[in-house]
């Protein structure tokens, strides 16, 4: 355990390692998908059941989020042949993934349903903008919002961006070491052949990038993209019967909040984010701590997401975030390599979920890069991270993912190999 | 009665259901900036809300607060998205520890009101006022008259404080 915790690791926990996910699937990630997010989520969720070695009569549960800019879990059943005993549709963006994968181990432990697909479809730049531009920039503000968007504080950028520059005042944190999260991911996505944008940047790419709000230039900020994934959970015993190596769910901490979530900048410091709050669940639940994990996957909706979130998860002292993110350790031959897909940064944006099918590729040792597949269907790694090669971390046995919502809320997962 | 108003062409509404919204309001109508306290445990509290954040007592009587403060943190809008501020960057976002109650009722707290960086009269700043102003910067509060009984909270510069020699502000100009 993390010397930057004294939590208790020793108690038992009844749900560790009970679940896995046993299936990923994603769509193309384009800017143009030309279909509806029904086509793409139907799409996402049968590769992830291919994947799987599933059929329609396995699948009896599902769940899905979004910020009504997607289509409901019943029409994506309906056109699978999917007849549910479960189904929610959430609503919610960066963050639900590991919370969704929380819930539907809850659902199955209480007997409701036996295997739940998890989803999320959008049309993230040619339908309903996620940088908030287009039509949800223009729609009136009342009642609560007069306090923010009012004055010209809507998007995700500008809601964040007073944490961002906070610690940079508390910690010295300097725009060269945050703009190394971008040269990273963008390194890790030249590894991907299905990333959106491959070309690896410098941090003069990143810091001569036009300002969008202080600190952010543009290459501070995440792709916005067309995109359906889906991720399929069931319980331990099923796992095995499923075509690929489990991945095992240590550990969820889902949708924790900091205090005054209504707005919380009202608590300070406003520095700290709600990992400081969700990794005294993580970690007892897991029963790793974060010196532990070989890969994680900190949420890139913009580069200081995963500084303050690696930070105030313990993988480096509060503060210390900057230093972290630009020393090498994220890189691919690193010691703890992040967002080893490109991330939303450079793969594509899908509010969290490609941060977790990437983690559960790398436990299978299974990652979809650029290395030449043997006799024997799998590619046969090279572990040579140059441009256009291998971006497979060698043994990996447990990985963190780190998602985000806003400064205030945040939720969190620990895997293992199967 | 529920209130409407337009800050550059970006229409403002609080329904009639919203009585601490309306309330708010009303006090910032006047100009004169007020705030619940809590009848139970006195603190105050921003923004409105049903009830005490900090001790769940729904009561509370609306006191006038000084609006007085020194900026926390802000962000500097280059690129505006609502089409109210397009053609108005760059414009700040102010995030303003009031002087009253900081540090209360624990360390990291404050009443920490949002506004924007404003001209005396409440509109907004011009480029080389922004360029003034960061981390640590004193203000003080006006407001901008957005319709018929409604007015939001604005800052500017305090001209009679004594300012920090050098405010913080993001490195790269």
């Amino acid at each position: 355990m993390t010397p930057n915790s004294d939590m208790d690791v020793s108690t038992p926990r009844s749900m560790r390692d009970q679940f896995a996910i046993v299936g990923v699937g994603e769509t193309t990630y384009t800017r143009g998908s030309g279909r509806s997010t029904r086509a793409l989520g139907t799409w996402a969720i049968r590769n992830a059941m291919e994947d799987a070695g599933l059929g329609p009569d396995d699948i009896d549960g599902m769940l899905s989020y979004s910020n009504n800019d997607s289509t409901p879990a019943t029409f994506m059943a309906g056109d699978l042949g999917i007849r549910l005993n479960f189904f929610m549709d959430c609503y919610g963006g960066g963050s639900s993934t590991e919370a969704l994968i929380g819930m539907a181990t809850g659902v199955i432990a209480a007997g409701m349903c036996k295997t739940v697909v998890i989803f999320r479809a959008m049309n993230g730049f040619s339908q309903v903008r996620i940088g908030g531009t287009g039509a949800r920039s223009a729609v009136p503000v009342d009642g609560d919002n007069l306090h923010s968007r009012a004055y010209g504080w809507q998007s995700a950028g500008q809601m964040f961006a007073p944490s961002f520059l906070r610690h940079m005042y508390d910690y010295g944190t300097t725009p060269e070491q945050v703009a190394m999260v971008k040269v990273v991911h963008s390194e890790h996505a030249s590894n991907n052949p299905k990333a959106l944008y491959k070309k690896r940047l410098t941090v003069d790419d990143v810091l001569s990038s036009r300002m969008i709000c202080k600190p952010l230039h543009l290459l501070d900020c995440c792709v916005e993209t067309d995109n359906a994934t889906a991720i399929i959970v069931t319980s331990i015993d099923r796992a095995r019967d499923c075509k690929h190596r489990p991945a095992i769910i240590r550990s969820i901490a889902g949708r924790v909040c900091k205090p005054r979530a209504d707005m919380h900048y009202q608590a300070g410091p406003i520095s700290t984010v709600a990992g400081h709050y969700a990794k005294d669940i993580l970690w007892p639940n897991a029963g790793v701590g974060p010196e532990d994990i070989d890969v994680t996957g900190a949420y890139d909706a913009f580069t200081f997401t995963t500084m303050l979130q690696l930070e105030d998860y313990g993988f480096c002292k509060k503060g210390e975030g900057g230093q972290y993110v630009s020393d090498g350790t994220t890189r691919l031959g690193g010691k703890r390599p992040n967002n080893t897909s490109g991330g939303h940064l450079c793969e594509g944006y899908t509010h969290g979920m490609n941060m977790v099918i990437e983690n559960v590729r790398q436990l299978r040792g299974d990652v979809d890069d650029s290395c030449p597949i043997g006799p024997d269907g799998k590619r046969q790694h090279t572990y040579d991270y140059r441009e256009g090669g291998c971006r497979q971390v060698k043994d990996v046995e447990l990985t963190a993912n780190l998602g985000w919502a806003n400064p205030g809320t945040g939720s969190a997962m620990v895997m293992m190999r199967g | 009665m529920a209130l409407e108003g337009d800050r550059y062409g970006m229409k403002l509404t609080v329904n009639d259901l919203d009585i601490e919204n309306l309330e708010y309001f009303r006090h910032c109508s006047e100009h004169n900036f007020h705030l619940q306290k809590c009848t139970k445990d006195g603190l105050l509290r921003y923004p409105p809300t049903t009830a005490c954040p900090w001790c769940t007592n729904p009561e509370s009587e609306w006191v006038p607060v000084e609006g007085k403060g020194t900026i926390h943190s802000y962000t500097e809008i280059h690129h505006a998205i609502q089409p109210a501020f397009k053609g108005r960057t760059p414009y700040m976002l102010l995030v303003v520890d009031l002087d009253t109650q900081k540090g209360q009722p624990t360390e990291h707290e404050a009443l920490r009101v949002v506004g924007n960086l404003t001209t005396p009269d409440g509109e907004l700043a011009p480029p080389d006022m922004v360029k003034k102003v960061g981390i640590g910067t004193r203000v003080r509060m006006v407001f901008q008259d957005v319709g018929e009984g409604l007015s939001l909270p604005m800052w500017t510069i305090d001209e009679t404080a004594q300012q920090p020699e050098k405010p913080w502000r993001y490195p790269q100009e």
